[in-house]
């Protein structure tokens, strides 16, 4: 597979790995049917995104995609960081091999979901 | 870093002995072997040599040898050929198995959509052809049966004698894609029954774009490229003369040493098989067995496959997987699934292929570091039970 330095550069050295314990939102997107799962937990203090963890399953591009949603939107407020697309991502990777950017290029979606999570919560309360 | 190939059922390397053999074909004896002066007539007599060497390794005659560009051609040929031939005289039903290679699988769904009747024969959970289920699908009506005799996924190894007997005694055409065992394991297109048979150079330390294709004398088949008398008209086209001496040699030499070779790498994969089922949820794909002495198939639970081949490749070990990632479509191996696998366990299928120029300590340092993968890898992963745990 074509993958750029910093492609390999997140999958070998993901940032923002791991679980939130109680997180503010969760966001999970994809499934084990089709070979990738990305799940986003959110840590959200008034409108800020001050932590952001992530887990994948699937391939190099599916994990170094969510790595680099994370450090583009920590410290960002929810309003910013819904503004960050797909393609930022891939854009910020240096790019993706053309088969790679629909199934394995979800990341910003599981943050929407994640935010989507968090704003159900805070309606609830 | 050191590169450790494990991924001879993709290709294999060329032997220094056959590129010695190929080289004068391409600045001395450059000849077209149609050609009537000396240069073109020593180029004919090199093909010609080289046609009775592949036929002597299949129990063959040299009239019945027809070379390709490759198997894929070889497999085209003979199915679509079978099928023009005799679809007037005979019939338009077909057999053949749903874990064939895509140049086989591919065309009998060329087949089933331009008005043949294809019927799959099951295979069991090891990727195995009962031959009973071959002798009940055979009608009146069939022309043709088409079954590989090792899979190249998960290494399988088919009774095709005993198809063979069965095919012969029904008068049907009997096609074996043998691209992944000829050189390996013994193939006799006499005692085996065999009226067709596809091969490829490159799998047995040849080069690329040459194979060759089988056909017993008096089977009639239809021609798919018009142009010359070459291969008896056949598949016209000058001969690649390089290649085809480039195939006598490679295919002289893997047949000499084709026994010690199997328990060599039988040795080694029987070492990297158990090594690799003492990680956790590791299962192995195919036959113990009945198995292609190169071929280790696993599927490794909660991570994907491609992960696993970057990750590999960071360490220097060429690997291959049947993930949708590296199948090249949204869908895993066609293989892994009809031998039962959901998607997910497909989708972690890691394949290590072994030849001639593998060690036990490569093997001993693949089991090094494929543990520490698989860890890193669950650790990430979201399905993977321990983190299901942690999150409610």
């Amino acid at each position: 597979m074509q993958y750029t330095d910093k492609v390999l550069d997140h999958f070998q050295k993901p940032r923002n790995l791991g679980q939130i314990p109680n997180a503010s939102g969760v966001g999970e997107v994809g499934n084990a049917t089709c070979g990738d799962i990305m799940r986003i937990y959110l840590s959200i203090e008034n409108d800020v995104i001050v932590d952001v963890k992530f887990q994948t399953y699937g391939c190099g591009a599916a994990v170094a995609t969510t790595s680099m949603l994370t450090e583009l939107v920590k410290g960002k407020t929810l309003e910013e960081a819904l503004l960050v697309t797909n393609a930022d991502v891939a854009k910020e990777l240096g790019g993706l091999p053309p088969v790679k950017m629909h199934c394995s290029n979800l990341a910003a979606d599981a943050l929407k979901v994640a935010i989507e999570d968090y704003r159900k919560h805070q309606k609830g309360e | 870093m050191k590169s450790i190939y494990m991924d001879h059922a993709a290709t294999t390397p060329v032997d220094p002995r056959v590129l010695e053999a190929m080289l004068p074909t391409l600045t001395q004896v450059y000849g077209n072997a149609s050609s009537v002066h000396h240069i073109g007539q020593e180029a004919r007599k090199l093909v010609e040599e080289a046609r009775e060497k592949v036929a002597t390794a299949l129990n063959a005659k040299p009239g019945e040898i027809y070379f390709t560009a490759g198997g894929t051609e070889a497999d085209n040929l003979a199915v679509l050929g079978v099928a023009e031939a005799l679809k007037e005289k005979k019939g338009r039903h077909v057999i053949t198995t749903g874990i064939e290679h895509h140049a086989i699988f591919d065309s009998f769904l060329w087949l089933k959509e331009n008005g043949y009747e294809v019927t799959e024969v099951p295979v069991d959970e090891y990727g195995r052809v009962n031959p009973l289920d071959v002798e009940k699908a055979i009608r009146s009506d069939t022309i043709l049966v088409s079954i590989m005799h090792a899979n190249n996924e998960i290494g399988t190894i088919q009774p095709i004698a005993e198809i063979g007997a069965i095919t012969r005694a029904k008068g049907v055409y009997f096609h074996v894609d043998a691209v992944q065992t000829v050189g390996h394991i013994p193939v006799d297109v006499q005692s085996m029954n065999i009226d067709l048979l596809s091969l490829a150079a490159h799998k047995f330390y040849g080069p690329k774009g040459v194979g060759a294709l089988f056909l017993r004398r008096g089977v009639r088949i239809k021609q798919h490229l018009h142009g010359g008398a070459q291969e008896r008209g056949l598949r016209p086209g000058t001969e690649n003369v390089p290649g085809i001496v480039g195939m006598g040699k490679a295919i002289e030499i893997a047949i000499a040493t084709m026994r010690e070779e199997a328990e060599k790498e039988r040795a080694l994969r029987d070492k990297l098989i158990a090594g690799l089922l003492q990680i956790s949820d590791v299962r192995l794909n195919g036959h113990p067995t009945e198995r292609l002495p190169g071929n280790v198939n696993v599927s490794i639970s909660y991570i994907e496959g491609e992960s696993i081949l970057l990750s590999l490749d960071l360490q220097g070990i060429c690997a291959s997987s049947g993930s949708a990632c590296t199948s090249g479509s949204l869908e895993p191996s066609h293989v892994l699934l009809n031998i039962g696998l959901d998607h997910p366990t497909a989708h972690g299928s890691l394949r290590l292929t072994l030849g001639r120029q593998n060690t036990m300590d490569e093997v001993d340092y693949v089991l090094n570091v494929l543990p520490e993968i698989v860890q890193r890898l669950r650790q990430m992963s979201p399905i993977w039970p321990a983190n299901l745990i942690q999150e409610k």
